[in-house]
């Protein structure tokens, strides 16, 4: 593996410029010092709720999200290259989803072998034809990018059904600024707690063409057990909209509504954070409880706007991600700003034969998976791990993908053993209606295991709070 | 031709409903060998229906009603035209590129034996006359058996039990051609049994792409292509995407349905 870009001090023995004062006031700070801010810390998140609830951990259903007190911190020049990139991304993965249901162009050119789309379980077919406001199908995209060298940075992957963190972003953010707001003093940190004004007025930029001034917009959960509920609640009690189960929704005469204490209230925009499959039984999941009996019929007539809209996963599945370079040139004829990270399909025989002869180096991830679930990561693993994995490999080639080992950067982070380098992504919130917003920062996950590359929350990861500079 | 055309659909409910959403695929969509003379649906809810064309050319209509204690019948009845030309479909309003309908759905995964009945129609024949083999197969190996099939049974358990209604015959006809290459549709619609005759549901049958000729109709349950004896309703990916009715219901508890389709000759 290459040498690990260390974000505080690059590879030499002076802090890197952004971090010149952060890495003056740690000196000043002592043992006592941490512990104190880390358990007020704890505090302002048990009070707000903040919890993450990990699947398949019987022991703990609901526990704190880690949080570290050192900041991860972008100049202002890195991240108006950042940007760009991120931008350009957006704006190529939204034409590709638009394209993807109308005409086809980029399966027509031969780009992409069509029954990688067609046979795809997240194109949803029902989506032909369909045109939503402003043609604007992912408005919420979670991209996440990782960083291996000074200017060298990678897209992981495109999240483009229901992004969560957002949350955590914001309260890291509140927590730094109550624990600290000296640093806040000697730094200009471009602002993020603007983040769900920006997310309303971008959700009221997409409500339907006949719908007057004042949208009214919902966001729809599927209720206290999804793991980000807490994210549900927060998110709609900042931006001040209504939060919504599925039963609190009905269609009517060809709208959708939204029963109140008082007469039912027309919804012009719902933020959906339900998958697909449970939005609508009477065309997805018929099963579906969680869902309202004829919403996409009224999407469809364009009278009520989904955010995202259904099958965008096709965007940000695993398998089309080895073809988004080409995407982006094929809709913005410019070369892409930011790059992806090589990958195998094991699809492929020769692929496969190389994946498996390279496993304790490789990175070898699901397809259809999220989350962190299902993943191997060879140079962490034990023999008896990967020959597990192999054999699950063998079995369902096509499910997998795999990548090399990023060394991917580390921020200095408080642990048992005092302060250390740990890896750390990076997730950006990109939110596009009338224009395109992005989040200066976002969140960023950290692997607290020493050595571990896997920040996924599920797997123990923690946050830090994401500054941008301002010039 | 003209075909007059009545197609009635009633439920019984134990007791009242409190909330009905129902979506209809009930109106024919015109195209250059069928037009639309008079056409109308009676349903509660029916005159603020939420009625669009979906990507598939597809005339849908939503209907919801609440609080109706007796029984709910939906009637859709007309006339239309129709001129038999062999069961080629040009004209028709759909933008969905052609490459969708190579998808395989739930009912219309191509198996083992799906493929190799693909790979013998089209083995050294052109498509068309390919499609036609396939046709003739498929009505020769499933015998047409009412009850021997369910509504959710695949192409491959009607091909493997050579019993099956009209639906088995179409999804068995389409999964081969899908997997052959060949896009290919299902489509509900009406056909004259004989003058006077009714019958309990509607018919269905497929389409699929022929190169330089476009979409062809293929009725493997009759062995034949459309004439002037069918009218075309809806098309899409199977039979649970273009369903005459499919809709979620809140009280009512057990529900019983009767459906009474009624197509005769108006006019020669």
């Amino acid at each position: 593996m290459a040498t690990i870009f260390n974000e505080m001090d690059g590879s030499g023995s002076t802090p890197r410029a952004p971090y010149a004062q952060v890495a003056e006031w740690l000196k000043t700070l002592s043992r006592a010092d941490v512990d104190r801010a880390l358990k007020e810390a704890e505090a302002i998140f048990r009070r707000q709720g903040i919890t993450f609830a990990v699947y398949g951990d019987d022991e703990a259903a609901e526990r704190l999200i880690p949080f570290d007190i050192i900041p991860r911190i972008f100049a202002a020049a890195e991240w108006r290259k950042l940007s760009a990139g991120i931008e350009q991304r957006v704006r190529a993965l939204n034409a590709f989803i638009h394209d993807l249901y109308h005409r086809q162009e980029i399966l027509r050119a031969g780009r992409i072998p069509h029954e990688y789309i067609i046979q795809n379980e997240a194109f949803v077919p029902e989506m032909v034809g369909v045109m939503p406001a402003r043609g604007v199908y992912a408005h919420i995209i979670g991209i996440d990018i990782v960083r291996v060298a000074a200017n060298e940075f990678y897209v992981l992957e495109d999240n483009c059904r229901t992004p969560s963190g957002v949350s955590y972003m914001l309260e890291d953010r509140e927590a730094m600024m109550y624990l600290f707001p000296e640093l806040f003093a000697q730094h200009r940190v471009a602002p993020v707690e603007n983040y769900p004004a920006m997310l309303r007025q971008t959700l009221e930029s997409v409500a339907p063409a006949g719908c007057d001034n004042d949208p009214t917009v919902v966001l729809l959960t599927p209720g206290i057990h999804n793991s980000a509920f807490f994210e549900h609640a927060f998110l709609a009690d900042e931006m001040g909209v209504e939060l919504c189960e599925g039963g609190d929704l009905f269609v009517d005469g060809g709208y959708l509504y939204m029963r109140t204490t008082q007469a039912p209230k027309r919804v012009d925009v719902v933020y959906r954070r339900i998958d697909d499959a449970y939005l609508d039984p009477l065309t997805f999941r018929p099963d579906s409880a969680l869902g309202v009996p004829g919403i996409f019929d009224v999407y469809r007539a364009g009278r009520v706007t989904l955010v995202n809209a259904p099958g965008t996963g096709i965007a940000d599945d695993k398998s089309i991600y080895t073809y988004i370079p080409e995407v982006i040139e094929f809709y913005t004829g410019e070369k892409p700003l930011l790059k992806n990270v090589p990958t195998w399909r094991c699809s492929d025989p020769k692929q496969l034969a190389y994946v498996l002869d390279h496993l304790p180096e490789l990175v070898v991830k699901e397809v259809h998976g999220s989350g962190g679930y299902g993943m191997l990561v060879g140079p962490t693993s034990t023999k008896k791990e990967i020959e597990a994995f192999r054999a699950r490999l063998k079995a369902r080639p096509k499910n997998y993908i795999a990548q090399p080992t990023l060394a991917l950067s580390a921020v200095p982070t408080f642990t048992k053993s005092g302060v250390a380098p740990r890896h750390v992504d990076l997730r950006p919130f990109v939110l596009s209606g009338d224009k395109v917003r992005i989040t200066p920062g976002g969140l960023t996950r950290v692997a607290l295991k020493k050595g571990s590359l896997v920040v996924n929350s599920s797997q123990g990861g923690g946050t830090k709070d994401t500054w941008v500079l301002e010039d | 031709m003209q075909l007059a055309i009545r197609h009635e659909t009633h439920y019984d409910y134990d007791t009242p409903l409190a909330y009905s959403a129902q979506r209809l695929h009930l109106w024919p969509a015109d195209f250059a060998a069928q037009k639309t003379v008079s056409w109308s649906i009676t349903a509660p809810g029916f005159d603020k229906a939420l009625a669009y064309t979906d990507g598939f050319g597809n005339h849908v209509h939503m209907i919801t009603f609440g609080d109706v204690a007796g029984p709910v019948s939906i009637v859709a009845e007309g006339m239309v035209e129709v001129t038999d030309v062999a069961g080629v479909v040009r004209g028709l309003a759909s933008s969905a590129p052609d490459a969708v309908f190579l998808r395989q759905t739930k009912p219309t995964t191509a198996t083992a034996s799906l493929r190799t009945l693909a790979e013998r129609q089209f083995a050294g024949r052109n498509v068309l006359e390919g499609l036609h083999a396939l046709m003739a197969e498929v009505h020769a190996r499933v015998a047409y058996e009412i009850g021997a099939t369910h509504a959710h049974t695949t192409a491959a358990e009607a091909f493997a039990d050579g019993r099956g209604v009209c639906q088995d015959h179409a999804h068995i006809f389409i999964a081969a051609c899908r997997a052959a290459g060949i896009p290919a549709r299902y489509v509900t619609g009406y056909l004259v049994t004989g003058q006077g005759a009714s019958s309990t549901a509607a018919h269905a049958w497929a389409e699929a792409l022929v190169p330089d000729l476009g979409w062809v109709g293929f009725d493997p349950a009759n062995a034949k292509c459309p004439t002037d004896n069918y009218v075309r309703v809806a098309a899409g990916l199977d039979a649970a995407g273009v369903a005459p009715i499919r809709g979620s219901r809140r009280g009512g508890n057990t529900e019983r349905m009767r459906v009474e389709v009624r197509v005769e000759i108006a006019q020669q």
